[in-house]
This record gives structure tokens, C-alpha cells and sequence, in this order.
């Protein structure tokens, strides 16, 4: 395992697979998404800013460095959110597409 | 919903942490049905945080010494749900006019109150330290909470970082539950928690718990350091944190491997419904936080608007109990209710009892805003937007800015997605020290609205 976090307890849940970026990942029923991707990956985006990858902070809804997008361009914060199977879940904003107003 | 007949007495408790469900309590004991709107998927607020539904650890594992008190407020909020309305999962993000503004699931609603008792809770209290920009960076709140909700430790080796009780607790329930722990880093003095020990002494079991934590720690062979001033955390953009580098007591430089830091100077108030709702607020020169005014039963300034627990001032969760039965008490007598005068004397004294204790905490660990001052100018004070403590001090000498929101308008510190939370406090201290004037004269930053960022595409309820 490569990931940040480690899981100490609370192994036996039941299996639920996503995806991030495309690239199936298996999470555990009950994780949120921050956990389910960091248990096997060491970041969760990219700041906007330049200064490299960002994995979360306050993991209680606070400081908002956990977002992350479904591929329908929703914003979910990854630690409050709980990881669904099937999910598919892109770690670059979407392109944001201004509704015609003609 | 409540009926049509409840609402003009309706009142809104926010927050279900242990403030907000003895504040529910006494409200329901009292015939009405309280609206209790909560932002967490499940109740106990952050301190009595469950876990979710098919996670099989026990109170005992998850809560420790407080495990009766966690219980208590766990089953006591269960059994009410048949007499309150209880919107979890919501966000009062506004207060205005004697509405609330809740947020769920991308709908937007305004609920009127006839008292507002907010019970918002605290979040960590951080100073920047060079490097806390890199992954694997949390606050001592978010890592016990992994743990605590998750059963996962934050790194494979995790150092710890700031002051407070909280830094010993995570620390110590890391090492319990078999994480490694690679160092507690307190930058408070030994000297500081020996002159608080006769205020410390008001809550013996407390301060019994602490020695025990810290004596468990030392036995486990892990580095127990206090009086440290930290030097840098060190790391790679891609990768995230390698290492954290202080200066011990005695001077000397020490680096701890770690691929993980949990890093919290005490805790903050969340203030911003308060101010919303239009409190006065006052300095507190003891602790160096802004706080909403109330009188010592939690009435504000405002009209029908009360506070307690943590978000009103920082006296930790048994005494949030006390304060959310008394800012319900104080409602209800507003509401023109007789309230229980004997139950209302014991509660103040307890709170009383409390606050002596709290003060000995903020004597014991201080809060350094020294510190935040000392930065370099290349350090990351504002995480969200990577704006460095060079960039603040050049809001103030270069560009004339005299207090927080100024600065706040022209650096962006404060301005980013966490609104000031991780990076209010030591920002404060940089301006005032950059100004030369007083910390309180440096003034606060404003609540905004909404309180937390909510999506463009939110509809209004029925809309």
C-alpha cells in the first residue's frame, strides 16, 4: 500500500469501488471519500496556486482543502462526503461552461 | 416540520454537539419543539463525533475518559429525536432579519426564529510554520478525527505539533491505537504549566488525565519536547511532508522524520453565525480571541439570539453541556417560561468552575503569536491561496492597510475558501506587528456570508 493514510481498525467492511480519474480505486463502506482515496493515494488535487498537491486539512468541513469533483462537475468536499459505489470522481475542476443566455 | 402553530415560538438550536443537545433537552423538558439544524451527518458535534453506522469499536476505544460523558449525550439526543425537528447535514450559512439561511443538498431556505440559541462549536487555532503547505499537513483536530471517525491514522509516522491538552490527547490516542508517533512538539515551557497548576487544579481528574497521557507517551520511548519554536516543516510539492525541524529549549536544532504532521495551538470559536446575527463582540486580551458578548446565562446583544459552548468562548465540551442547558433556560425565561432559579445557580457555578480551569489551560499553553510575528517573509501564512507573511506586511508598509480586513482586501489573507479560519489568528498578529500597534487594534475579520462556500446553482426551497 501506498498511501497517506493508515487504516488501524475497522478492516472488515464490505468492498466499495469508484473511480478516480478514471483508475478504479476500492474503498470501505463508511469511508469518506478522503479516506477511501487516501489509503492508497498521497493526495487528493492540485492547489490552484503552484505550490503542489494538497491531501486536506481540517477533515471536519472547515477549511474546504479537500474538494474534489464527480465527473457530472459537482463539488464534493472529499471529507465529509461518503464514498458510493460506482462514483466517479475527477481531482481537476471541470471546465466551467457558461449556460447560453441568448 | 413543525406545525404551523409552533412556529412563532419556534425555536432554533444550531449545532448538536454536546452545547446543542443539552440546549435541545432543556427545551423539549420545557414543552417545546426545538429546531435542531446540525452540519454533520450524525450528532455529537466534533468532540463527541460517531462513527458511522456498522463501525464496531466502543465508547471506551473511541472516547477514553469521556466515554460516559459521550454516551450520555449520544443517547440523550436519540431518545429526543420523536420531540424535535432535526435537519442534519445543514448549513446555516446567514442570519438576518430573525431568519436563519440553511443550506442542504443545493436548496437554500430562510426559517424564522423567536430565539436562536448557536452552539457553532471551535475549530483548531494554527500558526503558520514554513512548510505548512505540504501534504500530509493537518490540524490536531482533523487528525484525531481520522482516527476517531475513520480508524485511520493521518501518516505511517506522524509528529505532532503547537500546544494545548488537545496535542498530548491525539497524540496519546495515535499511540493506543498503534500508530507511530514520531515526536510531541509543544512549544509552550514546562514553566508555564507548573505556574497554571492551582488553576488547572479546579478539574482534578482532568489534570490527572493529562500527566497520565504525557507520562504514557515518554514510557512508549516517544520524544516528548516542550519549549520548542519550530523551524520548518520540510517536504516535496509532489510528495508532502518528509520532516519537521525545531529549536529545543536548550537551543540546539532537532529534525523528526515523519510523512505526517497534526499541528493546532489550542482552539478558536467559530463566530461567524454570531456575528451574522449582529452580536457586539469584545477582545479577550487573556486568550487574544474576539468574542461575541453575552451575559453569563448566553444572552447577546442581538435580540433572541444566545450562545454557548465553545462557539461563545472556549471552556471545553463538559462545561458546552452547562452553558447549552443555561442559553436555554435564558430563552425560555425570554419566551416568558418559568425556569428551575436552584438548577440555574449550579449550572453558573459550574461554569464558573470551568472557566478557572480554561483560564489555567490558556496560562499553561499559551497561545504564541511571538511566533506568527517571527515568520519569514516567504512563509505561507494563507494555505488556500498561497499568500506568504511578505505579502501581509506589504499590505501594511507599502500599501497603508491600518487593520485585518484591509489587509485582508489586499493581500487575499483571509480571503480564500477557509475564510480566515486557519490563518485569521496569526494574520492579526503579522498586521499588528507590521503597523506597530496593538493586537486588538488590529482589529478581526468580518463574518460573511455565506458563512461556507455553497454552489452558484443553489435554488431557493420551493423555487
Amino acid at each position: 500500500m501506498s498511501g497517506r493514510f493508515q487504516r488501524l481498525d475497522e478492516r472488515e467492511r464490505a468492498a466499495v469501488m469508484f473511480t478516480v480519474d478514471g483508475e478504479p480505486v476500492r474503498g470501505l463502506e463508511g469511508d469518506t471519500l478522503m479516506v477511501a482515496m487516501l489509503a492508497g493515494g498521497l493526495a487528493l488535487r492540485d492547489s490552484e496556486f503552484g505550490d503542489g498537491r494538497r491531501a486536506g486539512f481540517c477533515l471536519m468541513g472547515a477549511c474546504q482543502d479537500c474538494w474534489v469533483w464527480t465527473e457530472a462537475g459537482e463539488r464534493l468536499r472529499a471529507c465529509s462526503a461518503v464514498v458510493a459505489p460506482g462514483l466517479a470522481i475527477s481531482t481537476h475542476q471541470p471546465e466551467v461552461t457558461w449556460p447560453d443566455l441568448k | 416540520m413543525a406545525g404551523p402553530q409552533m412556529t412563532g415560538q419556534r425555536v432554533i438550536v444550531v449545532g448538536a454537539g454536546p452545547a446543542g443537545v443539552r440546549a435541545a433537552e432543556a427545551l423539549v423538558a420545557a414543552g417545546l419543539r426545538p429546531l435542531v439544524i446540525d452540519e454533520g451527518r450524525r450528532d455529537g458535534g466534533q468532540i463527541y463525533r460517531r462513527q458511522p453506522e456498522g463501525f464496531t469499536r466502543g465508547y471506551q476505544a473511541l472516547y477514553g475518559t469521556e466515554a460516559v460523558r459521550a454516551r450520555a449525550a449520544h443517547e440523550t439526543f436519540d431518545a429526543l429525536k420523536e420531540s424535535i425537528d432535526y435537519w442534519p447535514e445543514t448549513l446555516v450559512w446567514n442570519v438576518s432579519e430573525g431568519q436563519v439561511w440553511t443550506h442542504r443538498d443545493g436548496i437554500a431556505d430562510a426559517v424564522p426564529y423567536a430565539a436562536l440559541i448557536v452552539c457553532a462549536g471551535a475549530t483548531d487555532r494554527l500558526l503558520p510554520v514554513k512548510g505548512w503547505n505540504l501534504a500530509g499537513c493537518y490540524s490536531l483536530g482533523g487528525a484525531q478525527i481520522a482516527l476517531k471517525a475513520q480508524a485511520c491514522a493521518i501518516g505511517r509516522k506522524v509528529a505532532f505539533l503547537g500546544t494545548g491538552p488537545l496535542l498530548y490527547l491525539v497524540a496519546s490516542q495515535y499511540l493506543k491505537a498503534g500508530a507511530n508517533v514520531a515526536a510531541v512538539l509543544d512549544t509552550a515551557p514546562l514553566s508555564a504549566r507548573i505556574a497554571a497548576l492551582p488553576k488547572l487544579a479546579a478539574q482534578p481528574d482532568l489534570l490527572w488525565t493529562g500527566a497520565k497521557l504525557t507520562l504514557a507517551l515518554k514510557r512508549a520511548g516517544v520524544p516528548v519536547l516542550s519549549g520548542v519554536t519550530p523551524i520548518a516543516i520540510e517536504g516535496s510539492p509532489e510528495t508532502g511532508v518528509s520532516a519537521v525541524r525545531v529549536r529545543t529549549a536548550s537551543g540546539s536544532e532537532r529534525a523528526f522524520e515523519c510523512d505526517a504532521m497534526g499541528m493546532g495551538w489550542h482552539l478558536r470559536p467559530e463566530t461567524q453565525i454570531a456575528d451574522l446575527a449582529r452580536c457586539a463582540f469584545g477582545f479577550d486580551a487573556k486568550t487574544g480571541h474576539w468574542l461575541p458578548e453575552c451575559d453569563e446565562d448566553g444572552r447577546a446583544s442581538a435580540p433572541q439570539v444566545y450562545l454557548a459552548g465553545d462557539g461563545a468562548r472556549i471552556l471545553g465540551a463538559r462545561c458546552a453541556e452547562v452553558t447549552g442547558e443555561l442559553a436555554a433556560m435564558a430563552a425560555l425565561a425570554d419566551l416568558g417560561r418559568a425556569i428551575d432559579t436552584d438548577r440555574r445557580r449550579a449550572l453558573l457555578s459550574a461554569k464558573a468552575g470551568y472557566r478557572r480551569f480554561a483560564d489555567g489551560l490558556a496560562q499553561a499553553f499559551p497561545w504564541r503569536g511571538d511566533l506568527a510575528r517571527a515568520v519569514s517573509d516567504d512563509t505561507v501564512v494563507c494555505r488556500c491561496e498561497n499568500v506568504t507573511a511578505g505579502t501581509l506586511r506589504a499590505s501594511v508598509t507599502v500599501g497603508g492597510a491600518t487593520e485585518a480586513n484591509r489587509a485582508k482586501a489586499y493581500s487575499r489573507v483571509g480571503m480564500g475558501r477557509c475564510q480566515g479560519r486557519y490563518c485569521g489568528a496569526a494574520g492579526a498578529e503579522i498586521v499588528a506587528e507590521a503597523r506597530g500597534c496593538s493586537l486588538e487594534a488590529a482589529g478581526r475579520l468580518r463574518g460573511q456570508a455565506p458563512v461556507k462556500p455553497i454552489g452558484l446553482s443553489t435554488r431557493r426551497a420551493g423555487a
